[in-house]
């Protein structure tokens, strides 16, 4: 923790270069993870490159009649953000979750994503609503979708030098809603033995078009389950395929046992939580 | 040994300088190299709410921000939160019905419940509840806390 | 030396001013600025920052310690490792505790102290541990005590024998200590019995959980003196303690108390303070040390885990017949777990004739345990207060009425030999059954628990001083610590007894170089002890204030009374004088006479055992296991409240520190015995939406001994709550828990294994 250096460019491209030229740079955004990590030596960077300086990653606006919202906004602007908040809950709900008040301040769904935790609470809200990256990185911009970011604890698939700008939120369909719930011990300060984010969208006679459920903290990454979302397709979304979904949800779980839950107690309830997730997104879908 | 940075750091309204580590945290200059020690380090980890303080208005766990971060930046303590010598209704409220033992936790539940008041003057018990997840108290199991913030709402929103 | 009590005993007719009222406390205003002073607060001039070295493995021989390199860095002014303290015997309370605070043949947990560093700066500090070159042979490990237990165990100390075992003086071994305590006959008891319950338990080992972690500033003088700054529960006994370990006399050590930020029971006991004073030494200057949490949870002491077994009989109409019990405590890497008031206190509030109690106490590679309110008490009424229910259930009588029914009273002697004077448990048991919380319907979905517990609460070594200045105020020398209030309380006792308004009252903490010597502030004996020096101390003063109104008015001493504040002639026989003030009489007598002030030196008895009871409704999540503590209430009697509002605070923060030992709190550690979950994400304490408000009935049966009659309110709160909880959920879902935490992975088995059946 002692040699580190510290820099905070005011533009996307300084930070990149930053990045691609020091050996251990690391992206520092809100700090929440980093700090912790810095003061338990977990990680010895030698440059933090501060993005918040950079007004793209800082800022939250509509785009497409869907939302394009910077990495690095901290978790309290973005639920303080009324439109967003109206057409998203379920995202709120993930990044409301994130930690305490005073977390919020500053974490951010970029650190979240990126800290590569398989139990970050934005990110299976984030994976079910759809959302994509915009990657900023040495070879110019690319995008890729929240679910390929994360490919093992801790790790992520971003290259040397790159940076997550910005999330873009398509727009929503009529009669759609989502919803992440978390079982944790406590109400509140904990991190999830099972998140589940469900995103759905049902056509005027109530039988659902399109689903996306995604789980975290059962495997080694947060997961989208096609095979749940695929359980409500085509259905009214009725306790048979309420029950088939959350059996798709519990098959793909692949947990460890460890401080925060065991193997088996994760696995039965992830189909619990799946559930009661889908009956509240449906609650939404048939709401909007 | 990498260089220490120079920054100004502005703390209830007075300026200070310091010279800090990159990696020290913000509530390790606050306390070692400007000694103002209201504000507590409980965790390290933003796990217990001690060390809250405002940056430019935030409410943060200030062993959870860079004192480098700060630099030039408004923060906002506890020494802050009097009004000369008249306390603060959160202040009072607290000290009245008992709303502190030990007081370790009371300056991070002071900052906090003020930023709570400031967006919402009038909250319900479980929204106070809620705010003030984020601050562990040992002593009190909470009651007299909540007692105190919400009797310190009704009287501002009162005056 | 009862003198106070024989001299003018408790009136309970006595009209009270300033006792029972809620006044804010004298250190409030400086804790809601940030202008209190904590452990790790102060500054001095030079000062040097500590780091402490800690083992990574549960069990290991150190071989050798390299510390070269790290006193080679610039601005490392001094390395400290066994080396450095003096050797003294393993098995004697200096020699274990010196162990404790720094490892000396063995690193015996993971997280035990193996040296420290003090350098001008935290950050250079840390960079010279990192170059401390430890030699360890790592050694097998054992964690568990039941593991402790069995044959071919590791063992943590090659000389230790059990005590109370014939036959054990050649046997290795991790038990501490075999202890029976019993009463009449349980065979004849049980054949009694028309209803036996059995069962057996477990607990986990809790952390205090204090949110200030320890912090020191220690200054070793060039005259060989030491002058330590801590937060603590004890001035004198670290004091006292650090002159064994050092080898120095008491005379030369002064300890001075920080605010404390939370203890309860924690921060009796010293860990990095000697290191920073030892450090202080080497380097000649001062040294301050401030733990992080995760070294707190890692190095310094949690209650006792238990694993036990509890059998309890009663007949049809209620009346407990027997009571026996096997139990297994944790202490640690050494002894010190106070569980010999398990046994003591487990079954008291019940008078029973037929108990028998075999208790262990067992060492395993943990961290050495420390007080928690009521030290190993309450993890083990949680199966008693349970069987106690059941038994109930049985029968099909209420809960209380059962309890009622084999209420201990007055003139009831326990098993320790004690015959109660006037105790309000039954008073506390018919508060709770009128109270609006057990007399209203449990909500849809919900279910309600009681529990009952019991305190011996504690009296002691103590003194204070109380002076009276010219000018007539006073102020207040206090030797014990006040976690919660106590000065203030101390205070307005004071204030009652010199008739004089609170505001002219100030007390401190003194340092151990100031006053004589206190016990540690634990036991729920701090408000009734220091209280009493103190009132000894007003009584003393007040028979001085006469004797002085009598030279000024120069009639016989006899002929001058107290009262209210003044002194005035005892009757008309001994002349016409307007009645004289604490401040007249001080400000005409103070340069003649010398200063009007009292001191008292006690081993304060007549303490008041505490009973009280809890009731809650929960909600529990059939699917998840999660519990929802929906209401709670406690009954407690205080004797007197002497400030309800801090009264009410002890029960409260009593209860949902239980709370969070019922569902949530533990140790995990890993294969390698290493601790999983040293911080506060992982080892979850309660935050404020977990929990709801807590009722409180202050119920108040007079402690004659004291001349308010107060008791101590401190440990009670915590003892029944975990019982009381798992009673709840057993009403909500079905099930006995049998294992604290009751977490949600536990309830979902408990619930799933009911279902099965």
């Amino acid at each position: 923790m002692v040699d580190i250096n510290y820099a905070a460019p005011d533009t996307l491209d300084k930070a990149v270069a930053l990045l691609a030229r020091t050996g251990g740079a690391k992206v520092f955004a809100g700090g929440t993870d980093v700090i912790v990590q810095l003061h338990a030596d977990l990680i010895e960077p030698e440059l933090l490159v501060d993005i918040k300086n950079i007004p793209e990653v800082r800022s939250i606006a509509a785009e497409k009649g869907g939302f394009r919202v910077g990495a690095a906004m901290p978790a309290m602007k973005i639920l303080d953000h009324k439109a967003f908040a109206t057409a998203w809950p379920g995202v709120i709900e993930g990044v409301a979750l994130i930690g305490s008040v005073q977390v919020k301040g500053r974490a951010t769904i970029g650190g979240n994503l990126c800290n590569a935790s398989p139990a970050a609470d934005s990110v299976p809200a984030l994976i079910a609503a759809g959302a994509v990256c915009t990657i900023v990185g040495p070879n110019g911009r690319r995008e890729a979708p929240v679910e390929t970011i994360v490919t093992g604890p801790g790790k992520t698939s971003l290259a040397k030098g790159e940076i997550i700008a910005s999330f873009f939120f398509p727009a929503r369909a009529p009669h759609s809603g989502d919803c992440y719930l978390r079982l944790t011990p406590r109400t509140e300060m904990d991190i999830a033995v099972v998140g589940v984010g469900v995103s759905l969208t049902l056509d005027g006679s109530g039988t659902c078009t399109a689903a996306r459920v995604a789980l975290g903290a059962v495997a080694p990454t947060p997961l989208l389950v096609a095979a749940a979302g695929a359980a409500l397709v085509g259905t009214k979304v009725d306790a048979a395929a309420l029950a088939k979904m959350a059996a798709a949800a519990s098959a793909a779980c692949r947990p460890i046992s460890d401080k925060r839950g065991t193997k088996e107690y994760r696995i039965k309830t992830a189909a619990v939580i799946a559930r009661r997730t889908a009956e509240k997104a449906l609650e939404r879908a048939r709401a909007n | 040994m990498a260089k220490k940075a120079h920054v100004t750091l502005t703390v209830n309204g007075d300026e200070y300088e310091a010279l800090v580590d990159p990696g020290q945290t913000l509530v390790d200059a606050l306390r070692n190299e400007l000694q103002l020690t209201g504000t507590k380090e409980g965790c390290s980890t933003g796990d217990c709410g001690a060390c809250s303080i405002r940056l430019d208005g935030e409410l943060v766990c200030s062993c959870l921000v860079l004192a480098i971060e700060a630099d030039g930046r408004r923060i906002d303590t506890i020494e802050g939160m009097a009004n000369g010598e008249t306390l603060h209704p959160l202040q009072r409220n607290f000290l009245e019905l008992n709303g502190l033992q030990c007081g370790i936790c009371t300056p991070g539940i002071l900052i906090a419940a003020k930023a709570l008041l400031e967006r919402n003057p009038d909250p319900t018990e479980t929204e106070v509840r809620y705010w003030l997840a984020g601050n562990l108290c040992r002593c009190t199991g909470y009651d007299k806390v909540i007692r105190s913030v919400l009797a310190a709402a009704a009287e501002m929103r009162r005056a | 030396m009862a003198s106070i009590l024989e001299k003018s005993g408790f009136n309970p007719d006595k009209k009270l001013k300033i006792v029972g009222t809620n006044p804010v406390k004298h250190d409030g205003p400086d804790k809601v600025t940030g202008r209190a002073k904590f452990g790790a607060d102060l500054m001095l001039p030079g000062m040097l920052f500590g780091k402490v070295l800690r083992s990574p493995h549960p069990h290991a021989n150190i071989r050798s310690i390299d510390t070269s390199a790290a006193e080679k860095v610039p601005g490392v002014r001094a390395v400290v490792t066994r080396a450095d303290f003096p050797e003294l015997p393993f098995g004697t309370g200096p020699g274990d505790l010196s162990r404790n605070i720094m490892a000396r043949e063995k690193a015996l947990y993971d997280g035990h102290a193996v040296a420290a560093v003090a350098a001008t700066s935290e950050a250079i500090a840390k960079k010279a541990l990192k170059l401390i070159k430890v030699d360890y042979e790592v050694l097998p490990h054992v964690i568990d005590v039941r593991d402790a237990m069995k044959a071919g165990a590791p063992v943590l100390h090659p000389t230790l024998r059990t005590k109370g075992v014939e036959g054990a003086a050649d046997k290795q071994t991790n038990v501490v200590e075999r202890l029976v305590l019993a009463v009449g006959d349980i065979d004849k008891g049980f054949a009694e019995a028309d209803v036996v319950i059995e069962r057996t338990f477990d607990s986990q080992p809790m952390h205090q959980g204090y949110i200030e972690p320890q912090g020191c500033v220690a200054n070793w003088t060039d005259d060989g003196q030491v002058d330590l700054w801590c937060t603590t529960q004890g001035t004198h006994v670290f004091r006292d303690r650090l002159g064994e370990i050092l080898k120095m006399e008491s005379a030369k050590i002064r300890v001075t108390q920080s605010e404390m930020g939370g203890g309860f029971g924690g921060k009796t006991g010293f860990y990095a303070e000697p290191l920073a004073v030892v450090l202080s030494k080497k380097a000649r200057r001062p040294v301050k040390i401030v733990l992080t949490r995760s070294e707190v949870f890692r190095g310094t002491g949690p209650v006792s885990g238990t694993h036990y077994r509890v059998k309890m009989g009663c007949t049809k109409d209620g009346r407990i017949t027997a009571a026996d019990a096997e139990l297994l405590f944790q202490t640690g890497a050494f002894t010190g777990s106070m569980y010999f008031n398990a046994p003591q206190a487990m079954f008291t509030r019940y008078a029973l004739k037929n108990i028998r109690t075999v208790s262990y106490e067992v060492v395993s590679n943990r961290p050495k345990v420390n007080s928690f309110r009521a030290p190993c008490v309450p993890q083990i009424v949680f199966g008693v207060e349970q069987i106690i229910n059941e038994l109930a259930e049985k029968i099909g009588i209420d809960p209380i009425d059962i309890r009622l029914k084999n209420a201990m009273k007055q003139g009831d002697t326990t098993i320790y030999g004690q015959t109660f004077g006037p105790i309000g448990f039954v008073e506390t048991l018919e508060a709770s059954k009128k109270c609006d919380h057990y007399r209203s319907p449990v909500p849809k979905g919900q279910g309600r628990g009681v529990a009952a517990g019991f305190w011996f609460n504690r009296g002691g070594d103590t003194t204070g001083s109380l002076t009276v200045t010219p000018d007539g105020s006073v102020t207040l020398m206090l030797g014990t610590s006040d976690v919660a209030g106590s000065r203030l309380s101390i205070s307005m006792m004071a204030a009652e007894e010199l008739g004089v308004p609170l505001d002219k009252v100030r007390a401190i903490l003194a340092d151990t170089s100031s006053i004589g010597n206190n016990r540690v502030t634990a036991g729920s004996r701090t408000t009734f002890s220091s209280g009493m020096v103190i009132i000894d101390s007003a009584r003393k003063v007040i028979k001085e204030l006469c004797r002085r109104a009598a030279i000024i008015w120069k009639v016989p001493e006899d002929g001058v009374v107290f009262e209210d504040g003044f002194c005035k002639p005892a009757s008309s026989n001994v002349g016409e004088f307007a009645p004289l003030s604490i401040a007249e009489i001080a400000a005409k007598t103070s340069v003649s006479h010398g200063a009007i002030s009292g001191h008292s030196e006690m081993n304060v008895t007549g303490e008041g055992p505490g009973f009280g009871l809890h009731i809650v409704d929960v909600e529990v999540d059939k699917e998840t296991g999660r519990v929802d503590i929906k209401r709670y209430t406690v009954i407690e009697d205080a004797g007197k409240a002497i400030h309800p509002l801090q009264v009410e605070g002890q029960y409260q923060g009593g209860a949902i520190q239980g709370v969070g030992w019922a569902l949530n709190e533990e140790y995990v550690y890993g294969a390698d015995g290493r601790l999983q979950n040293p911080g506060f994400l992982d080892y979850r304490m309660p935050v404020a939406s977990d929990v709801p408000m807590v009722d409180t009935v202050i119920v108040e049966v007079p402690n004659p001994n004291h001349p308010y009659g107060l008791r101590g309110v401190g440990e009670v709160p915590v003892v029944p709550t975990m019982a009381a909880i798992a009673n709840a959920i057993h009403a909500a879902a079905g099930i006995w828990p049998d294992s604290l935490p009751m977490s949600p992975p536990k309830v979902l088995d408990w619930i799933e294994a009911a279902q099965k059946r």
